[in-house]
């Protein structure tokens, strides 16, 4: 698969551990449900995105998802966060999102989905760690705009839309500080706070 | 001077005639056709025939149920927005009749009697058989019906109005049927009639003129595909056998379909019969060659083939290898191969700033992609890289440009 998936590895670093110009994303050890789901929505352009529209168009769902498979086993060590770049009240105010979420604004916290050490939650939710700050913000910000879409009930796009752009610069930050452990595997699946179809829909 | 202006009022009036005339030619019999009785039998043909047209691929947004229609196609006029071919009675095809659809695909007409654009390639399904109209009729009126009302075109004027489409219509359509030609075998006549009828290869292949009529459709000599910018090539003369497995399998031993061909492939070629995939295949190879006219001329500098070759060797060498002769069944030579020097030089500027997969099939289910370069190499790198492969290992062809680059890489897919 390493010399078939050169494609991905081209832009995604070697073996999809993530390119270092801070906006192509690791793909590698992504669970495989969220894998083929982003694979897919690129490909039918829920997820639009000329390049990785026009690249996937060829392929079928039985090698998408081979392709997801793939990438979903490759467990590769993660580098150390780069010190973070904004202050401590933004850190603080990014960390209370993360943990606790604003009922008084119906955010739930992030560890709510993506679990307790944010390493993800079975096979269709991801972990947030190890991801670099540019890329947080930018698909935040997709997000809130409505440029990056999932399944409906899009429980991700609700809560995107719920936050102010300083919140995204705090989670962004606070998230790409944190230190990713050696083990990390994603939890057993739990009830979500809210409907998904990125965690319920077809695959 | 009054005599002057009778004439052309005269003359005008015979020319709105003659237009009216040359429309409503080969609208056939609306009343007279009977309802065709449906079947089993005769939905799996229609099937098999909606894969050989690639209905689908217009008539689909990406993601969308099939057939539900309102994919944007762009045009150098404007966007046309492909329609609901499922059976809703409201707005899809569900209040056809058999004769209507076959009027659509013979004569180009809608339900209503409005003029249809030629964006749907009535120039071709000009040719296919009424057997054949009824027979894919049946199958899209076997299809869930989804509710979903068509799009208007977004079309420039004068181009939005039925009065432009019917001196169109005029000058460039002509209803027509398929006549089998005597002297050939029964293989090339149904590779004939596959190949300018459903297959509406001509819709890519052929050149376009300024208002965008195909230029010698039969003789499909390749043409630039207008906004998307990939390069149609001429399909004649080639060996009958290695284009029946391209066209089954994606890619050979010495050549992979990319682009917007890939997704022919995916959605249409491959589940075609071996036996129509060597028929298109013997009618291609008959046609005659024609001598390409020469587009561009210019020798690489020596300077840009020097910084084209450091490119190569960092960047295509690992996979493509020193001598452009590639890994068997994993990257296709580059070392003698044809489709480099083609020109326009579009396809080679496409693959490298946004690489490509050839179609996944049931022969290649698993495709080796070629990664993007868009965000890697400037306009110049590419030109350089691509000059440097077509005047490498023997090859001999013009320059390629820094500004064909930044002129392809604004290309949009529908």
């Amino acid at each position: 698969m390493v010399q078939r998936l050169l494609a991905c590895t081209g832009c995604h670093g070697k073996d999809g551990r993530a390119a270092s110009d801070g906006y192509h994303p690791r793909i590698a050890g992504k669970p495989a449900g969220y894998l083929f789901r982003q694979l897919r929505a690129f490909r039918d352009g829920q997820r639009p995105y000329a390049l990785m529209t026009n690249l996937l168009a060829p392929l079928d769902d039985a090698y998408l998802q081979q392709i997801a498979n793939y990438f979903a086993t490759l467990k590769l060590p993660y580098a150390a966060p780069q010190p973070p770049r904004a202050d401590a009240a933004t850190l603080r105010h990014g960390q209370a999102l993360v943990q606790q979420g604003d009922a008084t604004r119906q955010i739930p916290a992030c560890q709510a989905c993506h679990g307790a050490a944010l390493s993800g939650m079975g096979a269709d939710v991801p972990g947030l760690l190890g991801l670099p700050v540019d890329y947080l913000n930018a698909q935040l910000g997709a997000w809130r705009t409505g440029a990056r879409r999932a399944e409906t009930p899009d429980c991700m796009a609700q809560i995107a839309q719920r936050l102010q752009p300083q919140d995204v610069n705090a989670l962004a930050h606070w998230l790409a500080a944190q230190p990713v452990p050696a083990q990390l595997a994603p939890e057993t699946p739990r009830p979500a706070p809210m409907r998904c179809g990125s965690m319920e829909g077809p695959r | 001077m009054k005599r002057l202006l009778a004439g052309l009022l005269g003359l005008l009036l015979t020319l709105a005639a003659l237009v009216w005339w040359l429309n409503a030619c080969g609208d056939g019999d609306l009343a007279g056709a009977a309802l065709v009785e449906t079947s089993p039998a005769l939905i799996k043909r229609g099937a098999y025939l909606a894969r050989a047209g690639n209905c689908q691929a217009c008539h689909t947004p990406r993601g969308a149920v099939p057939y539900s229609g309102g994919r944007a196609i762009p045009t150098p006029f404007g966007t046309v927005y492909s329609s609901n071919l499922t059976p809703d009675a409201a707005t899809g095809i569900g209040a056809w009749t058999p004769a209507e659809f076959r009027r659509a695909l013979h004569n180009g007409r809608s339900r209503d009697g409005r003029l249809l654009y030629p964006a749907f390639p009535y120039d071709s399904y000009t040719r296919i058989s009424a057997a054949d109209a009824d027979a894919l009729f049946a199958f899209l009126r076997s299809l869930p019906a989804v509710a979903q009302p068509n799009r208007p075109h977004a079309l420039r004027f004068p181009y939005d109005t039925q009065l432009a489409l019917a001196v169109w219509r005029a000058l460039y359509f002509q209803p027509g049927r398929f006549e089998p030609q005597a002297a050939q075998s029964a293989d090339w006549n149904r590779g004939a009639y596959l190949v300018q009828g459903l297959g509406h290869c001509s819709a890519c292949h052929a050149k376009r003129n300024a208002l965008g009529a195909t230029r010698d459709p039969m003789a499909l000599a390749g043409g630039l595909i207008p906004l998307q910018n990939w390069h149609a090539p001429g399909l004649a003369g080639q060996p009958a056998q290695a284009v029946a497995a391209l066209l089954q399998r994606g890619v050979s031993a010495s050549a992979a379909l990319l682009g917007p061909m890939a997704e022919v492939v995916l959605h249409s070629t491959q589940h075609l019969t071996p036996s129509d995939l060597s028929a298109m295949a013997v009618h291609l190879q008959s046609l005659p060659q024609a001598d390409a006219p020469r587009e561009r001329s210019g020798t690489p500098a020596p300077a840009q083939l020097q910084r084209g070759a450091g490119i190569y060797e960092t960047r295509c060498a690992n996979c493509h290898g020193q001598d452009g002769q590639g890994r068997p069944r994993a990257y296709v030579p580059l070392a003698g191969n044809r489709a480099l020097l083609r020109d326009p030089p579009a396809n080679l500027v496409q693959v490298v700033l946004g690489g490509a997969f050839p179609a996944s099939t049931a022969g290649n289910p698993r495709p080796f992609g070629m990664p993007p370069f868009a965000t890697e190499l400037s306009d110049e790198d590419v030109a350089a890289v691509l000059s440097y492969i077509r005047n490498a290992w023997g090859h001999r062809a013009a320059a390629v440009q820094p500004l064909d680059v930044q002129r392809w890489r604004s290309s949009v897919r529908p």
